[in-house]
């Protein structure tokens, strides 16, 4: 507990000098906005439609296969901690884990779900 | 009391615990005071080094390479600029479009900043100059730094603009996956160390860096971090070719600055955890006696890496989106997954067969990359039969 105290003191801290300039800015900088400055930057082209288009599908896929490895890192970080502590046989049983995830990634690379069409 | 040259960070602490115990505050509260101090010196530094310093530095570096002069004007060598270029900064009118997400808009430079700042809390400058040595220190790096991640992804979604969303979206694509490799990367010297605590990686590195025992794992992270802190050739989500400024096109005044010291703050912060994880962080001879040794140590290799991150940055052109992709899911990760592997065998093997345990990671390191170059160099082999065979079919088929 003693430890995440410095955590819980350098963070706000780290917010806060980040917010310090804004905040001066706010009581410095001119404001006079109008409604040309305030419409959406399109390097000088009229905005048409929603900004919230459909987007490729691919982007959703990679988030996905992301969530699978990411949560098998966290999995593997205990293992690779006791590593040590461990016989051959645990070790080579944490490679088992990988390697089943590898199979997994193999799968995702023989359905195509790698590629960016 | 009488000060300790040796080992002045630990004095000075002792002094103001004295002074302020002094004062007849409770122990409990002075700790609180102390550790409140250290954190607005770390955060300060932190930003006077990525603000300051930093900006000046890389756009001297930058010139020199393209064969500018830089900045000259502001001060000998221009080395006022950044100070310049924060009260134009300071000074200008803050606009925020209109459909942006107002709470999120403002909220997402400041999560930027914090993400690389928070980082440092676990990086050991020296001997006992460390913010906090938490004993899951490299879980706590990759969570802190998800949050610079999440920043830019607000950043680009609140702005109400599609260039800005298309910067968003790319950074789920890219920081996102590049991602997978550097925390499997940062397994091998949780594995070699038997921690996690960024303390304990830097003790356990006295017999050798990690670098000589697992310079694939070293070169996977390197990379990978690299483009996790969006630096050129990985600054997809800014390309200013492509998409603008990406993420940040709507942003204006110290909004912007925030993000552009994020931006640079991360840099150093990726040197600095190469350095720690992999170089051996502040070890070097006589350090132990003397910590403030040890931060020289330290500072000499987080330049040196950054130094070649930058040359790195101003050599190459960016990478193409599915190039970029294609290189992380099927080159880094696999690899990332072999290296562990390799590793988890090596030093069990290493003890059982009575062997050097540095010899027989980096035979086996070496191994792997020969194996890697094998494959790369077979893949390519298979491209270039493919693009050689193409043109004589379309010139058979422009006769008739």
């Amino acid at each position: 507990m003693e430890q995440w105290a410095f955590v819980a003191l350098l963070l706000p801290v780290a917010l806060m000098i980040a917010a310090l300039p804004m905040a001066i800015q706010r009581l410095i900088a001119p404001r006079k906005p109008n409604a040309m400055k305030l419409s959406t930057y399109e390097c000088g082209i009229e905005t048409v439609g929603d900004t919230w288009v459909q987007f490729k599908v691919q982007y959703y896929i990679f988030a996905l296969i992301f969530v699978i490895f990411d949560i098998e890192a966290v999995f593997l970080f205990p293992w690779a901690v006791a590593y040590g502590k461990l016989a051959l046989y645990m070790v080579l049983e944490g490679v088992m884990f990988i390697l089943i995830l590898a199979a997994g990634l193999v799968y995702l690379w023989r359905k195509g779900a790698l590629e960016w069409i | 009391m009488d000060f300790n040259f040796q080992d002045p960070f630990t004095s000075i602490g002792e002094l103001l615990r004295g002074l302020l115990l002094g004062w007849g505050l409770a122990p409990g509260l002075v700790s609180l005071i102390l550790m409140l101090l250290g954190a607005l010196v770390l955060a300060g530094f932190a930003m006077t080094l990525a603000g300051v310093f930093l900006t000046w530095l890389d756009r001297k570096l930058a010139a020199r390479i393209q064969d500018r002069l830089g900045p000259n004007r502001v001060g000998p060598f221009g080395i006022f600029q950044p100070i310049a270029d924060a009260i134009k900064l300071i000074t200008k009118e803050d606009i925020i479009p209109e459909g942006a997400e107002r709470a999120i808009f403002k909220l997402a430079p400041m999560l930027a900043v914090m993400s690389a700042v928070g980082i440092w809390a676990v990086v050991p400058f020296a001997p006992r100059l460390i913010g906090t040595d938490l004993n899951v220190g490299v879980l706590y790096i990759v969570a802190v730094g998800a949050i610079g991640t999440l920043s830019i992804m607000m950043g680009g979604m609140a702005s109400n603009n599609k260039y800005a969303m298309l910067g968003a979206f790319r950074t789920v694509a890219q920081m996102v996956a590049y991602e997978i490799p550097m925390v499997i990367a940062l397994l091998v010297p949780t594995m070699l160390a038997g921690t996690m605590g960024v303390g304990g990686i830097v003790e356990a590195q006295r017999g050798g860096w990690f670098i000589v025992l697992a310079p694939v794992a070293t070169l996977l992270f390197f990379v990978s971090a690299m483009a996790e802190a969006g630096r050129a050739p990985f600054d997809l989500l800014e390309a200013e070719s492509e998409i603008v400024a990406g993420y940040n096109v709507e942003y204006s005044g110290m909004k912007f600055g925030m993000f552009y010291v994020a931006e640079f703050l991360h840099g150093v912060t990726i040197a600095a955890l190469t350095a720690t994880l992999f170089l051996g962080g502040w070890l070097g001879p006589g350090a132990q006696q003397f910590p403030l040794l040890g931060l020289v140590y330290f500072a000499i290799k987080t330049a040196f890496v950054y130094l070649v991150i930058s040359l790195i940055r101003f050599s190459m052109p960016r990478i193409r989106i599915d190039h970029l992709l294609a290189f992380n899911w099927k080159l880094l990760t696999p690899l990332a997954l072999a290296a562990v592997i390799v590793t988890a065998i090596a030093d069990k093997l290493a003890p059982a067969l009575g062997w050097n345990r540095a010899v027989v990671h980096l035979t086996a390191n070496i191994l792997l990359a020969w194996a890697t170059f094998e494959a790369l160099r077979a893949y390519a082999r298979g491209i270039r039969q493919r693009v050689e065979v193409q043109p004589a079919a379309v010139e058979t088929g422009g006769a008739d």
